[in-house]
């Protein structure tokens, strides 16, 4: 048998355990539920939800992929999209997330010592320690290295004072990985990467509200908190290369995400056509009857459909071993605008009934279309503003220089 | 800008210094944040009455100005900047105008003057569905005894919980789909049989869906009412415009600021090329918008015969215009436009709600090419 034959063999035979395993532990009650588990509120606190935390946890497969000295998985990536494949199936979801997995967790795995990474990353793995992101300040935005928060070699200690904006999840987190300022005359070489724990006195966090109502982020308010040696990432003043190291994990993360509201109706998930039918009616024909607004989403349609074969080619092009290719520079830009697109004509395609806020006169779906359409604003202002993005494509990727 | 006589700049700048004073934004803020259910300040509407707003359109000897729509529409601007949450639309401009065109000599007198006064909130009720379309009114009114009966339902009433008039665009005769047919009908808020189901809407103004169960009303003066209807909405679309041209000047001007003082990079953001441009490209919109709606108003004074074509032109323009710009407000402010605490929401749920009433880009595109044969 072939070297190919038998990678075939073990990850058949890595599909049955996968399921029997699935089976006996995803209790059915969270059954497609994992979006409304692992929403913007923070991690779910439901029995159930504990217990398949639990069981994910001790198994290591929300985080799969990672090594098993620190309880993860240790699977390869082809097991690991078994995994996935044998999670949908059933309707299960990994109830271990959050930014400690999905931005935090691989640049500690990088860049921290060993004994930081055998003391924080377990925690994530298990899914016990909620971690937030302390980057961004409300004078350091898209220029993220002009951030003050300073941190001040006390000797035994680091003492903490300014603020950070942005801060996701800081209600419920436990830790906050942060970019500090430890030298004042230098801009990007006076950055460090420093671990704080959320509970230390003199960490204030303030919910804030955002135009769709909900409060996501936090405002984070640092004074004189002492945070131990220890929890200094990489070397002093090198926290620049570890942070923008973290975005990148950040960004892949991001403008994926061409779903929006509105299209699901008890569960039963509805084409745009049928959304817009309903609303704005039929002609003779069976098309939607308002030619201006079908030609917008056909546009829209046509789009989505580039957008995903882009993805595709993209994975296809990195599997082929090419490396990473420029094609990966246009994906956040992208889909976030077709996804903030989507927002836009499912509103209008609903018309008055798009314009809810809450209370009886406006259905479920109706609702959430607009909180998403509002929420969805920020796609293209997080992770790399859409002006950022395309300075990116065009200095990197492009060779255009700077304004002389 | 277009040229203003004496009368006309006295109360542009009337109203410019009211709303700053009596009615910025935090009134507006204010009015969201109490909860209060009728989707206005009532004392702000006496006084927007008391300096005559409420009868702009209204002839001197029904207790108005009657100084046409091109003023109306330099009050409803600045009322637009500041996101004033008032009747001016529903009553002032759009009930109004369907009484001034519709109505008997004695409905005029027994309704204009107390809208003049502030003392009579009145609305139009038409659309019944998700979107607006005149010619497809089924609500159905028999005739019986004088009166007209009323069964069905009307959407997205304009201030339809608390006026205390609606006047009801019924089907009397023919299908959904005509364009004849129609009756407008005066129908006291209070009738019995008419439910008012108050809405809480992204834009927190005081919509209400509203059912009929032979309800009592009263025709508007005798006979065909779809062509009155149509001219009604025209000039409710016009005077609609101009307040989304004053929201889409506010918006551009506050985002216009912020690139002059926001700081990145060690520099203004608005010396960035790509900013520059794009504000460049909404200002240009927005001159062009501005002719439209101006041009719109001043052919209704002048009741010229492309009053039709002017208003879908000036809806569409400016429709796309408000979009653009309350778009780009939040852009280009940021994380901090995203926040509750900044205006730039405010103005970019306003922009849809605006967007939609009376018919959106898309209606008034395919409509301007009907009318021109296209």
């Amino acid at each position: 048998m072939s070297a190919a034959a038998n990678a075939d063999t073990d990850l058949e035979a890595f599909r049955l355990e996968a399921r029997k395993w699935l089976e006996a532990n995803f209790p059915p009650s969270l059954k497609g539920k994992g979006g409304m588990m692992m929403g913007e509120d923070g991690p779910s606190n439901t029995t159930d939800f504990a217990k398949w935390k639990k069981a994910m946890g001790d198994r290591g497969w929300g985080t799969p992929t990672w090594p098993k000295e620190y309880g993860a998985g240790g699977l390869s990536t082809a097991q690991a999209r078994v995994l996935q494949q044998e999670m949908g199936r059933i309707g299960a979801f990994n109830p271990i997330g959050g930014m400690g997995v999905m931005m935090f967790g691989p640049t500690l795995l990088e860049y921290g010592s060993p004994e930081q990474k055998a003391k924080h990353v377990p925690g994530i793995v298990k899914g016990d320690v909620w971690w937030c992101q302390g980057y961004s300040e409300p004078g350091a935005g898209s220029d993220l290295a002009s951030l003050r928060t300073q941190c001040i070699d006390k000797g035994d200690h680091f003492l903490v004072n300014g603020s950070k904006i942005w801060t996701s999840g800081a209600q419920f987190a436990d830790m906050c990985f942060a970019l500090v300022r430890t030298d004042n005359s230098k801009k990007h070489e006076g950055i460090s990467f420093l671990l704080i724990d959320m509970k230390s006195p003199g960490v204030e966090v303030r919910p804030i509200k955002l135009i769709s109502g909900n409060s996501p982020f936090c405002e984070t308010f640092f004074t004189d908190v002492k945070v131990p040696k220890e929890n200094l990432m990489g070397p002093l003043n090198g926290g620049w290369t570890i942070g923008k190291r973290l975005l990148q994990f950040e960004r892949a993360g991001l403008g994926g995400g061409v779903g929006g509201g509105g299209l699901n109706r008890g569960g039963e998930a509805r084409t745009l056509d049928v959304v817009a039918k309903e609303y704005v009616g039929a002609n003779d024909n069976g098309q939607v009857a308002d030619a201006d607004l079908r030609t917008r989403l056909t546009n829209h349609l046509m789009d989505q459909r580039a957008f995903m074969m882009t993805i595709f080619r993209a994975q296809a092009e990195a599997k082929g071993n090419q490396g990473p290719s420029a094609t990966t520079s246009i994906m956040k830009n992208a889909g976030s605008r077709i996804g903030q697109e989507r927002a836009e004509l499912l509103v209008e395609v609903m018309g008055h009934q798009g314009l809810g806020w809450e209370g009886e006169g406006f259905t479920r779906d109706e609702l959430d279309t607009i909180r998403g359409w509002l929420g969805g604003k920020a796609t293209t202002i997080y992770g790399g503003s859409q002006e950022i993005q395309n300075n990116i494509i065009a200095k990197r990727i492009l060779g255009l220089l700077d304004h002389q | 800008m277009a040229v203003l006589n004496e009368e006309q700049t006295m109360i542009r700048d009337g109203a410019k210094s009211w709303v700053s004073e009596k009615s910025p934004v935090t009134a507006f803020r204010k009015v969201r944040d109490s909860g209060n259910a009728d989707g206005f300040d009532r004392a702000a509407w006496k006084e927007m009455a008391e300096m005559g707003w409420a009868g702009i359109l209204i002839p001197e000897d029904l207790g108005g100005t009657g100084l046409g729509y091109l003023t109306l529409g330099l009050v409803l601007e600045e009322t637009g900047r500041t996101l004033t949450a008032s009747p001016l639309i529903s009553t002032a401009l759009t009930a109004t105008t369907a009484l001034l065109l519709g109505a008997s000599d004695a409905q005029k007198k027994k309704y204009l003057p107390q809208i003049a006064e502030g003392k009579l909130i009145a609305t139009l009720a038409v659309d019944e569905g998700p979107h607006h379309h005149p010619e497809k009114i089924a609500l159905a009114g028999t005739a019986s005894g004088g009166k007209v009966k009323l069964n069905g339902r009307k959407t997205w009433v304009l201030d339809g919980g608390t006026a205390d008039l609606i006047i009801v665009a019924a089907r009397t005769s023919g299908k959904p789909g005509d364009k004849s047919g129609i009756t407008l009908v005066a129908v006291d808020g209070k009738a019995s049989g008419l439910t008012r189901e108050k809405l809480k809407t992204v834009d927190s103004r005081g919509y209400a869906n509203l059912t009929f169960k032979d309800v009592e009303g009263e025709a508007l003066g005798s006979g065909e009412g779809y062509g009155i209807l149509d001219a009604t909405l025209d000039r409710a679309r016009a005077g609609l415009a101009a307040e989304m041209l004053g929201h889409a000047a506010q918006s551009f001007d506050v985002t216009l600021e912020y690139l002059k003082t926001r700081e990145q990079f060690g520099q203004k953001i608005g010396s960035f090329q790509a900013l520059q441009h794009r504000a460049a490209k909404m200002f240009t919109d927005l001159e062009l918008a501005r002719s439209c709606v101006e041009g719109a108003l001043a052919a209704i004074d002048k009741d010229a015969n492309d009053v039709a074509q002017l208003a879908s032109l000036a809806k569409a323009k400016v429709g796309d215009l408000v979009h653009l710009v309350s778009n780009e407000m939040v852009q280009m402010h940021g994380g901090i436009g995203m926040t509750d605490a900044h205006d730039a929401g405010l103005y970019l749920k306003r922009a849809r709600a605006q967007e939609a009433t009376f018919g959106g880009s898309s209606y008034h595109r395919d409509r301007y090419a009907t009318l021109l044969g296209y």
